[in-house]
């Protein structure tokens, strides 16, 4: 088998067990008050650095592009309590249109 | 979708939210499969990742890591810690989901960021409202990032530049969407706040993908001690 083929399946088989691992975990685990705590602050932090992560850098390094500008404009929507698509579209829009046209 | 099916809630805002995440999310499934070929892999490799693996940052760290010489165990260690979170997700997940035999084993696959987060935020609506946006959400960017996967494969470059349809800017910006209702207090917005300064300082240090897992020391850090 190809190296290509061992990363493929292999990160692929790996990555289904955890994904089914936390559902196997003991339903007590979930009821532990700081267990719950955690799992509260996890999508908060996780979500979090996707955002600054796919904002704000580049193979590996920190940069300032259109990027930013679009997602800018959404923080902006989304305080304005603009819908969901809407917010989208205005982050895409702006970021292409410096991404086409300024930079 | 289960038991409590007959508790109302607004099924078309539900599906309006799952799909404005599912459409642009699954779109940038293209820039997945034209940046695989782009790295060495073939079509049908590109498109087991995307149908086997099914999570993007996961994904984009085997290609990357492949694509710049590293070896399968790296590639696999690499996209096994991204594909942790997915873990807690479904601990977090299987006490709403409550989902047994072959719905398990399908509901496990779909567990990812997109479909766990917009589950999340759909807590006010009540718990038939978060199994509907988990599995309208999971489906929609199986499908999406499966179909574009292929085509981005297809055409690799000749799709032309994610970013000149700003593309690179709606997917964080779907995160933020996502993130943003959970901003609830001081101290939901300090763990927000860390985890991007975290994330972007190990980000030099640790390469892609391993700074996002890193920002799990916060949640560990902030939700050990009681409020």
């Amino acid at each position: 088998m190809s190296e290509l083929w061992i990363a493929t399946l292999g990160a692929s088989v790996i990555c289904y067990l955890l994904k089914l691992l936390g559902y196997s975990l003991p339903q007590s685990t979930l009821n532990n008050p700081r267990v719950q705590r955690i799992n509260t602050f996890i999508p908060i932090v996780l979500l979090s650095a996707l955002v600054s992560v796919q904002t704000l850098t580049f193979n590996s390094e920190v940069v300032i592009d259109h990027r930013l500008a679009g997602v800018v404009v959404a923080a902006l929507a989304l305080k304005m309590r603009v819908s969901f698509p809407l917010m989208m579209v205005a982050a895409a829009f702006t970021s292409a249109l410096i991404y086409n046209f300024i930079s | 979708m289960g038991q409590n099916s007959c508790v109302s809630f607004d099924r078309r805002r539900v599906l309006r939210d799952s799909l404005s995440v599912a459409i642009p999310v699954g779109s940038y499934g293209a820039a997945f499969g034209a940046a695989a070929v782009a790295g060495g892999f073939s079509v049908l490799q590109a498109c087991a990742l995307s149908l086997l693996l099914f999570s993007g940052a996961s994904q984009f760290a085997v290609v990357g890591v492949m694509a710049g010489g590293g070896n399968p165990l790296s590639a696999i260690a690499t996209g096994a810690l991204l594909g942790i979170r997915n873990g807690f997700y479904g601990m977090r997940m299987s006490s709403i989901l409550k989902l047994n035999g072959i719905k398990k084993f399908f509901g496990a696959q779909i567990t990812i960021d997109e479909s766990t987060g917009v589950a999340l935020s759909q807590e006010s609506r009540g718990e038939s409202a978060m199994r509907y946006g988990f599995f309208a959400t999971g489906i929609g960017v199986f499908l999406f990032w499966n179909l574009f996967t292929l085509i981005g494969a297809l055409g690799a470059n000749s799709i032309g530049d994610p970013s000149s349809w700003g593309l690179d800017a709606a997917v964080p910006a779907a995160f933020l969407g996502l993130v943003w209702p959970r901003l609830i207090d001081g101290k939901t917005r300090i763990a927000a706040l860390l985890s991007i300064l975290l994330s972007l300082l190990l980000t030099p240090v640790l390469g892609s993908g391993l700074p996002i897992i890193a920002t799990v020391v916060i949640a560990l850090a902030l939700g050990w001690r009681a409020r």
